[in-house]
């Protein structure tokens, strides 16, 4: 559900029957003051605030991240860069920058899958995954992860095998961690760019898995 | 803590569920860029809201909450002003200049890299059994409380970073070396736990001790 408005319906219950008469809700109006008033003290400049919204809002998210899923199942090469210096093998596709300075794989096999999660607060590869999901930066999922990842992957509707472990990696210092998802069966000769297509954003935390060719929506 | 209930991922998920959660996020960055604090701090001042008001307000109103602290705390806007909505006075010119829309682009590129060189050699090395220090410091850390005085194996070193305990309150870099340790579930939540889980965790060095 998208908001054109500035009413902030997602935590806040309130009296939708004056709606368009009602004032902005306090949040609205207590962000909007303090941007004037850092504004009028010359510590913001308007521009530069649209600029990092602009970021994250259109140049920064998971397609960045699938890219180099991708590639990583299309390139051995590539992949053994990716395991000797994460953070250098995703600059090489224009990838980089805050939250997102010091990078590692993780990679998922028949034997093994892997769970990021940050219980401390909501680290996150920005750099090729874009701003995190609500859920991801909430109580349920940083308490659950560390405890019950098999039911964090219940809620997500993803079930493994009993015998596949499940390793998860509390983001706890400034290393981000991106998942590689296994490659999904049936994609021989698939060129980068279509096998990007299969790559969820929660197949690289972990919550998810790619999808299968055809499954695209 | 436990009892939060089952995760809810909302579908298709809009990047910023209001314009307001928007200009938070660029809010937030832009005043970091001042250089008046560190990323350290500003993680420190979101987790010491008063608990109750942590878990009742939505994410970005926790960043709102954090910033207008750290604004008031550093003397560059007071609560007279945020009171009033406006600004009241001249304030002091900050440690950086205000950033600028042509440079965010190099600055979000840029980042704020934490590695810094190491003194010493790693204490540590993989293969290490090693026990996380019982510790429980006033201030900020990055040991989780499920993870204090537990035994686990170092996986990896992963280099010399700027210490969070430390840099949150103005201690300076104090870099060490981090290595990732591994415990088993059953170390961290008891007989109970699912036999095939592992829980993988970056911790400084001070943070660690031989068992």
């Amino acid at each position: 559900m998208s908001h054109d408005d500035d009413h902030d319906h997602h935590d806040h219950p309130h009296d939708h029957g004056n709606d368009h008469a009602a004032a902005p809700a306090p949040i609205v109006q207590r962000v909007r003051a303090l941007e004037a008033i850092l504004i009028e003290k010359g510590y913001v400049q308007e521009a530069a605030l649209d600029a990092i919204i602009d970021t994250y809002q259109t140049k920064v998210g998971p397609r960045n991240g699938a890219r180099v899923v991708a590639k990583a199942w299309s390139d051995p090469d590539y992949l053994e860069r990716l395991r000797a210096d994460a953070t250098r093998a995703i600059a090489e596709l224009g990838y980089g920058g805050r939250q997102g300075e010091h990078m590692m794989i993780v990679e998922n096999t028949p034997r093994r899958h892997n769970l990021v999660v940050c219980t401390l607060c909501s680290c996150y590869p920005w750099s090729v995954l874009g701003l995190p999901p609500v859920w991801y930066k909430s109580a349920p999922y940083r308490a659950k992860a560390v405890i019950d990842p098999r039911g964090v992957l219940a809620d997500f509707g993803v079930s493994l095998p009993d015998d596949t472990e499940i390793r998860v990696w509390d983001s706890t210092a400034e290393l981000r961690y991106l998942v590689v998802p296994m490659r999904p069966a049936g994609t021989e000769g698939w060129s980068e760019e279509r096998l990007a297509t299969l790559v969820t954003r929660d197949s690289m935390i972990g919550t998810g898995r790619p999808f299968h060719p055809g499954e695209v929506p | 803590m436990m009892g939060f209930g089952p995760v809810r991922p909302e579908p298709d998920e809009p990047v910023f569920h209001a314009p307001w959660e928007a200009r938070a996020l660029a809010l937030t960055l832009a005043c970091g860029a001042l250089g008046e604090w560190t990323i350290d701090t500003s993680r420190h001042t979101r987790e010491s809201i008063y608990p109750a008001r942590y878990l009742s307000l939505s994410y970005y109103e926790i960043w709102i909450d954090a910033l207008t602290t750290l604004l008031v705390r550093r003397g560059l806007v007071t609560e007279e002003e945020l009171s009033a909505q406006r600004s009241l006075r001249a304030s002091r010119p900050p440690r950086r200049p205000a950033l600028k829309s042509a440079d965010v682009s190099a600055v979000l590129a840029r980042g704020g890299p934490c590695d810094r060189p190491a003194a010493a050699a790693a204490r540590f090395a993989p293969g290490d059994r090693v026990r996380t220090r019982l510790l429980n410091p006033a201030g900020h850390t990055r040991l989780p409380r499920y993870a204090r005085g537990k035994a686990g194996v170092i996986e990896r070193v992963q280099g010399c970073f700027v210490f969070p305990d430390s840099s949150a309150h103005d201690g300076g870099d104090a870099p060490q070396w981090v290595y990732n340790v591994v415990f088993t579930g059953r170390e961290l939540w008891g007989e109970d736990a699912d036999p095939g889980l592992t829980v993988a965790l970056d911790c400084w060095d001070s943070y660690l001790e031989r068992p």
